[in-house]
């Protein structure tokens, strides 16, 4: 089975938007959404959900003040500052180490599972999909993206299905390494500006460290030439391939605005070029087995 | 006007809708006062490629991890049975620490009854400081392959806020609405928040004031790339109360000079004066919102 994440380092370069495109290009793949944390993919998918779930993870410390003697030692112990002088618990605050809990000396403190999110199964026009939506100011994305990958793998392996495409979240931290970790190959969306170029070297950073396969898109690659030159050759120096240039067109605002992947409502450039960016990836991913 | 010291944050929701361009331009814009700029998307830091400030001073930030006495070590399994996130594990006569599962909760280290955990180091990333002409400047920037944000967050916050606190300190935040987010946007006196009127701009706004609304923190909205997209935004803004602070057209100029690292005020001068009357906005938004509070 075949898991390929698409990320960017830095966020609005077109994750999504390229995401929908090659959804909708090869049909019969599982989506995932694993930008949990402003999961947008479902806005162009429109899917039918089929299956909510909670989602629980971690800890958090319920305070019975019928057991409490007030000692405090449990807002002493914690590093988090997360309980508060009236022995309420800051949700934001709370790490959900437990640490409260194993020095009260009274037995006041419970810890409960933390409801956290949902996540959803449901069809798409273009094949099945797996998402979900973190709570809003809740942690624990990594674990969520975690356990998006596993539900859809399991699908995958229920449908028959040997390709899993994954819209991955900005940065380099928790959910990216999530959702990168042991995936067939990485492909990196970046822009020709001093952030996009700076963005992709720090994931460029993270996928080498991690070994993990990588490819880069060049999105509104006529922005600016000099930049997207310099990407190229950011590129030929780590001997990563770039598997396209996609023009900056209107087009993909307005596809986004009607709630369609770009590809499905334009003959253009831009989905010229997504089109051959596609069979590259299918050309990788199948070539060197 | 006279100003109280003030902390703001632009925050976004969905990533690449401006907010770096908004956090350097303002900080560029504002005269007479002292102003410190902290880049806290400390996986991605950016400000610093518009701002160029000159460096004066690295230094590395570490995190608490255990480390195990193995002489003292008795292995009563108390830490592992402690640690929620499964990074100090007893197997028999052994102590296993997971270093990039430990939360530095500091659990495992106060249940020990014989006192055989000390403090270990595990370094997570950097906080440099510096100067861009008058504007102080202060980022963090994450280890490669370190999972957690907020701590070195939290280290570049203390950096610009503990003392000689500027009249005006502004945080870039990271987008999302997750830890690293609150821990960038925790405790600020307003929180700009920068959108773009897609679909995609619109329902990330919608977390993001979700988010604020929680932390109970003034706030408004700048709709950037204006002309673009659909009316939608608007719309919501309307509905729901909430003041625009400013609107920035998308030009190709303006997007072109951001690709080279050039400020927009720089490029278009008639901007300082619209970043200006963005601060006054703010300044009343905070003393309108303290009125309602009282």
């Amino acid at each position: 089975m075949k898991e390929i994440v698409i990320i960017s380092g830095k966020g609005g370069t077109g994750k999504t938007t390229i995401t929908a495109s090659l959804a909708a290009l090869w049909k019969n793949t599982i989506i995932a959404d694993c930008d949990v944390d402003a999961a947008d993919l479902h806005l162009l998918m429109q899917p039918l959900t089929k299956q909510t779930n909670p989602f629980y993870s971690g800890k958090l410390p319920n305070i019975d003040m019928n057991l409490c003697n007030e000692c405090k030692k449990c807002i002493e112990v914690c590093e988090f500052n997360a309980i508060r002088n009236d022995f309420s618990v800051s949700k934001i605050d709370c790490e959900g180490c437990g640490t409260c809990a194993f020095f009260c000396p009274t037995g006041a403190i419970r810890l409960e599972d933390r409801h956290c999110g949902e996540w959803y199964l449901s069809e798409t026009r273009f094949g099945p999909m797996v998402h979900a939506r973190l709570g809003i100011a809740e942690a624990n994305s990594g674990k969520l993206v975690t356990l998006i990958r596993k539900e859809a793998k399991q699908l995958a392996e229920k449908k028959g299905l040997d390709l899993i495409l994954i819209d991955g979240s900005p940065g380099i931290g928790c959910p990216v390494i999530s959702s990168i970790t042991g995936a067939s190959l990485v492909v990196i969306v970046t822009e020709p500006t001093v952030s996009g170029i700076h963005d992709m070297e720090r994931v460029l950073g993270l996928t080498s460290h991690f070994q993990i396969s990588s490819s880069v898109i060049i999105n509104k690659a006529d922005l600016n030439r000099e930049m997207s030159q310099q990407i190229e050759s950011v590129c030929k120096n780590c001997n990563i391939e770039v598997l396209g240039r996609i023009p900056y067109d209107r087009i993909v605002t307005k596809a986004m605005v009607e709630g369609n992947p770009v590809v499905e409502v334009d003959n253009g450039p831009v989905t010229q070029e997504i089109q051959s960016i596609s069979h590259q990836i299918h050309n990788r991913l199948y070539s060197n087995q | 006007m006279e100003f109280k010291k003030i902390i703001i944050a632009i925050a976004s929701g969905k990533g690449g809708t401006g907010k770096t361009t908004v956090a350097t331009n303002l900080a560029k814009t504002v005269t007479g006062q002292t102003v410190t700029l902290m880049d806290c998307d400390v996986e991605e830091p950016n400000a610093h490629l518009f701002l160029n400030p000159e460096i004066r001073e690295e230094e590395p930030v570490d995190i608490f991890i255990p480390r195990v006495d193995l002489d003292r070590c008795t292995h009563c399994g108390k830490c592992s049975e402690l640690c929620q996130f499964g990074a100090i594990v007893t197997i028999k006569d052994k102590v296993l620490v997971f270093p990039e599962l430990c939360h530095s909760c500091l659990g495992c280290k106060r249940i020990c009854p014989v006192e055989a955990i000390e403090d270990d180091k595990k370094a997570i990333g950097t906080v440099s400081m510096g100067f861009s002409e008058s504007v102080r400047c202060i980022y963090g920037t994450l280890k490669i392959g370190e999972a957690m944000a907020p701590p070195l967050i939290q280290a570049v916050k203390k950096a610009g806020l503990s003392k000689k606190v500027s009249d005006l300190s502004i945080i870039d935040a990271p987008p999302g609405t997750s830890c690293p987010v609150i821990e960038a946007i925790k405790n600020v006196d307003f929180v700009v928040l920068v959108t773009e009127p897609t679909p995609f701009g619109l329902h990330d706004l919608k977390l993001a004031v979700g988010m604020v609304r929680i932390l109970e923190i003034p706030f408004g909205i700048i709709v950037n790339r204006s002309t673009t997209g659909d009316r939608q935004v608007w719309h919501y803004c309307h509905k729901e109360n909430i003041p625009i602070l400013l609107e920035i057209p998308d030009e190709r100029e303006i997007a072109e000079g951001y690709a080279i690292g050039k400020l927009m005020i720089d490029l278009k001068p008639e901007y300082k004066n619209k970043f200006q009357n963005l601060m006054n906005k703010i300044h009343q938004t905070i003393a309108s919102s303290a009125k309602v509070i009282a």
